[in-house]
């Protein structure tokens, strides 16, 4: 039995002679909750198309829940998505917005109404889908992609618009629909949201993969930090210094010290500081998030 | 397909739609039949272009249908904007890309779309003939005109013909209209172009050159409508208005089944 829900061999996407995607390789396995990282314009958007056959990809294989991506039509009525924002037509209503694709796709039409009660539009569901807000254009989108009862969900930055609390609800949804056993593949720009509910991360700069793998994987690959902070700002540098001394890469960030070091060197740090007069005001270990990880890893700030 | 079609006529169903397009055909098709009565003694005419239409002509077993007759060309202008906006608003509003994720036949889509709009514009023609015949009938009397050969064997044959002409036209204006939407993907685009073409410069190139009337896809269409014209066999127009209808058919197929849906 195949484990993943999606997997990518050497896929390649090329618009005339701009390579948008180039020979990636990644597996998404099924009943996790994949992140799709990337900064704008780094291929993710294009992956996603070719994944759903929207695109042909120039070069590379594909293969979603088992089925190759050149046949989209044996695996799509298992698979539920949102590309690229929410797309529908503004003059009918959500309800009818949504009644066009059950009727399209097959789909019991009593899933509609069951659909707008999930993501908070059973109010507003009789009105023109033009009225909405981002926000509300944006849940209209996932209960679209959630039509099909999918197996994989993939979502194209879905909390685009939503204020905190309408974050949290598709956070807690995503991780319920996880824990359902579908699989959710799912870009965003807000990675700390990503860091919270996903399993697996797909990292993409500039049409290549950076990193694909487990997030425990990832965040093990990178050095903890300790952040040191000292009474008088003017011993920062001296701080700096004792830390370069001893081996460790460190650097001045606002009003404290950050040293790339595990944190039982810290004891070391202390005496040493204590020792040319410095009086530490903080010593704390921050391990990194996905966010650094990322600006790390991508080269980009 | 039968999904695809349902959901189509589910769009097609809106209400500033339907009922603006069926109010808009009650009107024309009302208004081009009782010009042809009301002017019936106007030295200006009372039919296209100038044209007079006596007694003696309304009350042949034709005369019935000769106000539905004039409303052909415009319904196929109709169908054209209905189709070309239908087709080519998928791309601007992104919701193709829906639509091919939830039933990534292409072909699928492009025929149960196809299908939807003839249905659409075949109740478009039964309005339009509905009216019009109906308003012939009610002003007759007024305008002197003998009704006695309408609604024999003979006139019923006249209406059934009419009928499949007009629908063959409509249908016709109608597929070049999606063609245009799908190579143009914008409605506004499609139906400028569509519609300044067959209104405006078919009719300058002929006013130009008569001979190009043989050879024009809205010259064939709207002779297919009148069952021929003196000027025009109802059989040219059918083979060379089928020629243009087929041959963008398969183009627009071609580029909808290969193309990518990048937006």
């Amino acid at each position: 039995m195949n484990k993943s829900a999606i997997s990518v061999r050497d896929l390649s996407k090329k618009y005339d002679n701009r390579l948008a995607v180039s020979h990636i390789n990644f597996e998404v396995p099924l009943g996790t909750v994949c992140g799709f990282v990337g900064p704008n314009g780094s291929g993710k958007t294009t992956t996603m198309r070719m994944l759903l056959g929207l695109i042909t990809p120039t070069t590379g294989q594909g293969h979603i829940l088992g089925e190759p991506i050149e046949h989209p039509e044996r695996y799509l009525s298992r698979v539920g998505a949102m590309i690229e924002g929410p797309a529908f037509y503004p003059a009918l209503s959500g309800h009818e917005n949504l009644m066009v694709l059950a009727k399209l796709g097959g789909f019991p039409i009593e899933r509609v109404q069951i659909l707008l009660e999930k993501v908070g539009l059973a109010a507003r569901g009789k009105s023109k889908y033009k009225t909405y807000s981002l926000g509300m254009k944006q849940r209209l989108g996932i209960a679209a992609a959630l039509l099909p009862e999918p197996k994989l969900l993939m979502l194209d930055e879905p909390t685009n618009g939503l204020d905190p609390e309408g974050i949290q609800e598709i956070r807690a949804l995503l991780r319920d629909l996880a824990n359902e056993g579908t699989t959710v593949f799912v870009s965003s720009h807000l990675l700390s949201e990503l860091e919270i509910i996903s399993d697996h991360i797909v990292m993409l700069r500039k049409g290549e993969i950076v990193f694909a793998g487990p997030i425990g994987d990832l965040m093990a690959k990178q050095q903890p930090t300790i952040i040191a902070k000292s009474l008088e700002h003017s011993d920062l540098k001296k701080i700096m210094e004792i830390a370069q001394a001893s081996g460790h890469q460190a650097v001045i960030r606002n009003d404290s010290v950050h040293i790339l070091a595990a944190m039982d060197w810290a004891p070391e740090l202390n005496k040493a500081a204590f020792n040319a007069g410095i009086v530490l005001a903080q010593l704390a270990p921050q391990l990194p998030n996905l966010e650094e990880t990322f600006f790390e890893m991508t080269g980009d700030k | 397909m039968l999904h695809v079609v349902a959901a189509e006529l589910r769009k097609l169903r809106r209400p500033t739609l339907f009922l603006g397009t069926m109010a808009a055909v009650v009107f024309f098709s009302g208004l081009f039949s009782a010009l042809l009565f009301l002017l019936i003694d106007s030295p200006q005419g009372n039919a296209d272009r100038g044209q007079v239409v006596g007694r003696e002509v309304l009350g042949l077993a034709t005369g019935g249908v000769q106000g539905f007759s004039s409303t052909g060309g415009f319904l196929g202008i109709i169908a054209l904007c209905v189709f070309a906006a239908q087709t080519a608003q998928e791309y601007t509003y992104g919701t193709l890309r829906n639509l091919l994720i939830r039933q990534p036949g292409r072909l699928k889509i492009l025929f149960g779309k196809l299908v939807a709009m003839k249905i659409f514009a075949f109740v478009m023609i039964v309005v339009s003939a509905i009216i019009g015949i109906s308003t012939s009938v009610l002003l007759a009397p007024g305008a002197k005109v003998n009704t006695d050969l309408w609604f024999t064997e003979e006139g019923i044959e006249a209406i059934f013909t009419l009928f499949i002409n007009v629908t063959i036209s409509v249908i016709g204006f109608g597929i070049i209209g999606m063609v245009l939407g799908l190579l143009l993907r914008s409605p506004i685009s499609a139906i400028s172009f569509g519609v300044l073409w067959l209104l405006i410069i078919e009719n300058l190139l002929i006013a130009v050159r008569g001979s190009l009337q043989n050879w024009l896809p809205g010259a064939q269409l709207n002779a297919i409508a009148s069952g021929g014209t003196l000027d025009l066999a109802y059989k040219s127009a059918l083979t060379v208005g089928g020629i243009y209808v087929g041959i963008g058919a398969i183009i627009a197929s071609i580029l909808f089944v290969r193309r990518d849906v990048a937006n």
